[in-house]
């Protein structure tokens, strides 16, 4: 009962676009990134130029290595919403802790809140099956309490940007940023990890189908505590650049960049499904958040108007995007 | 035969993209009768109570129901017309209480009481919630809410799986009694036992094809199983060639797997078999006799109540696959959506246990990879024009890719569940061709088929499953499809003529008794 008859193949110019783009669907990220500098350039003629490009990327940076934990995550079909006080509270500890510490002391005790909730959220998610959404949330409103009980033992010493922290956030090398140093070797890594490593190979695997990679021999509570265990070090990782850039510690520091974080993983084409997505995609993301903002600024637009905005303009862009790489 | 049909289905023909599940199947139910309906797996009963009950559209052919032309668009509308099904899986939500369940479905509440009263359970609390009650009552209680609307026709599916004894008895007598009262009960079941002694006429599917209606009279059991099977063309029994081809392996002292009283809730009750290095053992058992839960519990999936499992003669316990597949045992499950991540590419779901453990998380060393793969690719022939994502790939590459991944892998012990299931005639020869080949290097393959013409293509042996437990285990020379047909409906083997179809084949002891 097979019908056997073929059908011609309608290959128009549009479906062999759409095809195009899906199978590299980097290419309108950079388009869309592209055009947005340009009507930029356009609304405020020589903006664009090298100071200008040095300051995004700086602030792009953040967001792009936090929303490399999204990624991550959401590869998994998980999303890690603790990576803002995870960064937050290695911000405070540090900078309140180098007053009277050894910076490598004052390092130590800067990450070891984020090994315990990336400990916590993983085991939660990966052997106690909590859905990620709750267990991240859940962590990251401890993580809070804590800070608060913790800023009532320091506000007799103070706090301080180490230097170091202030050069890599804010500083200049021959017009490049230096927060490159740090941000050029983890985006390599984690790109490396993602496509050429077992474990960024079982994080597809897990989110695609997760009873196929237990069938394979897949343990999935190992992957997902040694996923979570490194998103939130890439986090507290990331607090400590941002401290740098910032240079004000507060309460609430990355909490900010939470949300755009999860928005650049989405823009870049991760799906929060999982299964699906990459990190270059991401940075592009991360990258046209930035300059959107930017955009929106000196629109001269009201606080609320502007985030109305921004809101449309990031589920806009998510839809479109989706249906162009989208090949069903 | 002046009384018209109360049920009248013509011409039923239900299509999934070019699987053809229905292609002209009937059905016609007179008042006051049991029907039954009968065939193979696959034969399409299913989709055709499906059909009737409104859960799925037919693609072609009519529904008569008392003469009239009725489209039957969804499960209430069948409801309305009188036709009421309950289905193995118990249909109450299991968070409400059986009151707030008989009000879902505006059930009358005194005659439900009567009825589950008349069917053997005297004091049920009609406040407790669903999920309490044992599984055995929840299905006597589906049925008795189907009773208490006075459907005109009522559709039982396996109506008396999973109860004990004492409740089947009831139930039996309970359906017995509706025919006398003007209803019709169209009553499906693997049972020749039930089907004799309750019902007046079977009609027989096979392959989606309605291929006969008959009286149940006794000796009728035969004349079943004929029209079940048809007449196949004869197939060169590939055992002959097999001999000559294979230099049987040498035996030694432990089996590869030896599978003693294995035990599993109600589904899997005191299994055992061996099976040895160079062997294709063949399992043959209708739908839900526990053949799932046996290949779940050897590929390390579910945890066995009782009996033991060993490997080489060591007795091993799986608590998680990764076990089973450290001791060399794949599982391919029947299912591809099951094994495969469908949006990677082909390579990655090839060479995915090769990540599994936490050593191997670091960077994959591509190009040996590459190399294992395409060995791997090339030895099943999968067809790499669309690699870049497995979903993209026809369902026969598909299934070469769960069977390529345990081939590179070097798996000694492949487990396959109906690996053919749904796939062409070409890639099957392909399959069945591999399975040798492996047999030939020594290594041992259990394979699950629901096709039993397979089972002469390519198994050494053949174990039959019934209810739960291994019934026979013959040789393949003995199976041809009418033997392996009597034996999976748990008919004993070279007991033709002494069996009546109204004698009780098991045991007493060994009805369901089972809680």
């Amino acid at each position: 009962m097979t019908t056997s008859a073929t059908m011609p193949q309608a290959a128009s110019f549009g479906g062999r676009l759409k095809r195009f783009m899906a199978d590299r669907p980097l290419i309108p990220l950079v388009i869309l990134l592209v055009i947005l500098v340009m009507i930029l350039q356009i609304l405020r003629p020589g903006i664009v130029n090298e100071r200008w490009i040095a300051n995004t990327a700086k602030f792009a940076i953040p967001l792009a290595i936090l929303a490399g934990c999204q990624t991550m995550t959401m590869l998994t079909g998980g999303i890690d919403l603790s990576v803002g006080t995870v960064a937050t509270m290695s911000a405070f500890i540090m900078a309140t802790q180098i007053v009277n510490q050894d910076p490598a002391v004052a390092f130590v005790l800067a990450m070891l809140p984020a090994v315990l909730i990336g400990l916590v959220n993983g085991v939660g998610v990966g052997v106690f099956r909590v859905h990620p959404l709750i267990m991240t949330l859940g962590t990251s409103l401890i993580g809070t309490g804590f800070l608060q009980v913790y800023q009532r033992t320091v506000i007799a010493s103070g706090a301080r940007i180490p230097d170091f922290l202030n050069w890599l956030g804010t500083g200049l090398t021959y017009g490049f940023p230096n927060a490159l140093f740090l941000f050029v070797p983890v985006a390599v890594l984690i790109v490396f990890t993602l496509n050429r490593t077992g474990f960024g190979r079982l994080l597809y695997a897990v989110g695609d189908n997760e009873r196929a990679a237990r069938l394979s021999g897949v343990r999935y509570w190992q992957v997902i505590t040694a996923l979570y265990v490194i998103s939130s070090l890439l986090a507290g990782i990331t607090g400590l650049l941002y401290i740098g850039l910032i240079k004000a510690p507060s309460l609430s520091l990355a909490e900010p960049l939470v949300l755009p974080s999860v928005a650049a993983a989405v823009i870049g084409g991760t799906s929060i499904f999982g299964g699906r997505g990459g990190y270059m995609g991401t940075i592009i993301g991360a990258l046209i958040l930035t300059v959107l903002t930017t955009l929106l600024t000196i629109l001269h637009m009201p606080e609320g108007g502007r985030r109305i905005l921004f809101g449309f303009i990031v589920l806009f862009v998510t839809a479109a995007y989706l249906r162009i790489i989208e090949d069903r | 035969m002046i009384t018209n049909p109360l049920l009248d289905a013509m011409g039923v023909a239900k299509n999934y993209g070019a699987v053809a599940a229905l292609r002209n199947a009937s059905l016609s139910v007179l008042p006051g009768e049991v029907h039954a309906l009968m065939g193979a797996n696959g034969a399409g009963k299913s989709t055709l109570v499906k059909i009737l009950t409104g859960a799925i559209r037919s693609d072609a052919g009519h529904v008569l129901i008392r003469g009239e032309a009725r489209d039957v668009r969804s499960p209430a509308a069948a409801r309305r017309a009188g036709l009421l099904p309950v289905y193995q899986e118990p249909a109450l939500i299991p968070d409400l209480d059986v009151l707030s369940n008989l009000r879902l479905t505006g059930t009358p509440v005194e005659p439900f009481r009567a009825w589950v009263r008349e069917l053997g359970i005297p004091n049920l609390d009609i406040r407790e919630t669903a999920r309490h009650i044992p599984l055995a009552v929840l299905r006597v209680l589906d049925l008795a809410r189907a009773l208490a609307v006075e459907p005109d026709v009522l559709l039982l599916d396996e109506m008396t799986a999973a109860l004990p004894a004492n409740l089947a008895e009831k139930v039996l007598e309970v359906v017995r009694r509706q025919g006398d009262s003007g209803r019709s009960v169209i009553f499906i079941s693997h049972r020749f036992v039930e089907i004799s002694a309750l019902c007046d006429r079977a009609t027989v599917l096979r392959d989606g094809v309605t291929v006969g209606v008959v009286d149940i009279e006794p000796g009728v059991e035969e004349k079943i199983v004929e029209m079940m099977l048809g007449a196949r063309i004869e197939k060169t029994s590939v055992a002959a060639a097999r001999m000559a081809n294979e230099t049987p392996a040498a035996k030694d002292s432990h089996p590869r797997l030896a599978v003693r009283n294995l035990q599993l809730g109600t589904k899997l009750h005191d299994v055992s078999f061996d099976l040895a290095n160079g062997e294709v053992a063949g399992v043959v058992a209708l739908e839900g006799q526990g053949q799932d839960e046996l290949f779940a519990a050897l590929a390390g999936s579910i945890r066995p109540a009782g009996g033991t499992i060993a490997v080489d003669g060591a007795p091993i316990k799986f608590s998680h696959p990764s076990d089973a597949i450290r001791a060399g045992i794949a599982y391919v499950p029947g299912d591809r959506t099951e094994a495969l991540a469908m949006q990677r590419s082909v390579r990655e779901n090839i060479a995915l246990p090769f990540s599994a453990a936490p050593r191997k998380w670091g960077p994959i060393r591509v190009r040996r990879e590459r190399m294992v793969v395409s060995s791997a690719i090339a030895r099943l022939q999968i067809d790499t024009r669309a690699q870049g994502e497995v979903q993209r790939l026809s369902g026969g590459n598909q299934q070469k890719v769960t069977i390529a991944r345990w081939i590179a892998a070097d798996a000694r012990t492949i487990l396959c569940f109906d690996p053919t299931r749904g796939i062409d005639v070409g890639t099957k020869q392909e399959i069945y061709k591999l399975l040798r080949e492996l047999a030939g290097l020594g290594k041992s393959v259990l394979f699950y088929t629901s096709e039993l013409e397979e089972v002469q293509r390519v198994c050494d042996r053949v174990i039959v499953i019934f209810g739960g437990r291994v019934v026979d285990t013959f040789p393949v020379e003995l199976a041809d499809e009418p033997a392996l047909m009597r034996a999976a409906y748990g008919l004993p083997r070279g007991a033709r003529e002494d069996v009546g179809i109204l004698a009780d084949i098991r045991p007493a002891s060994d009805t369901e008794t089972a809680p």
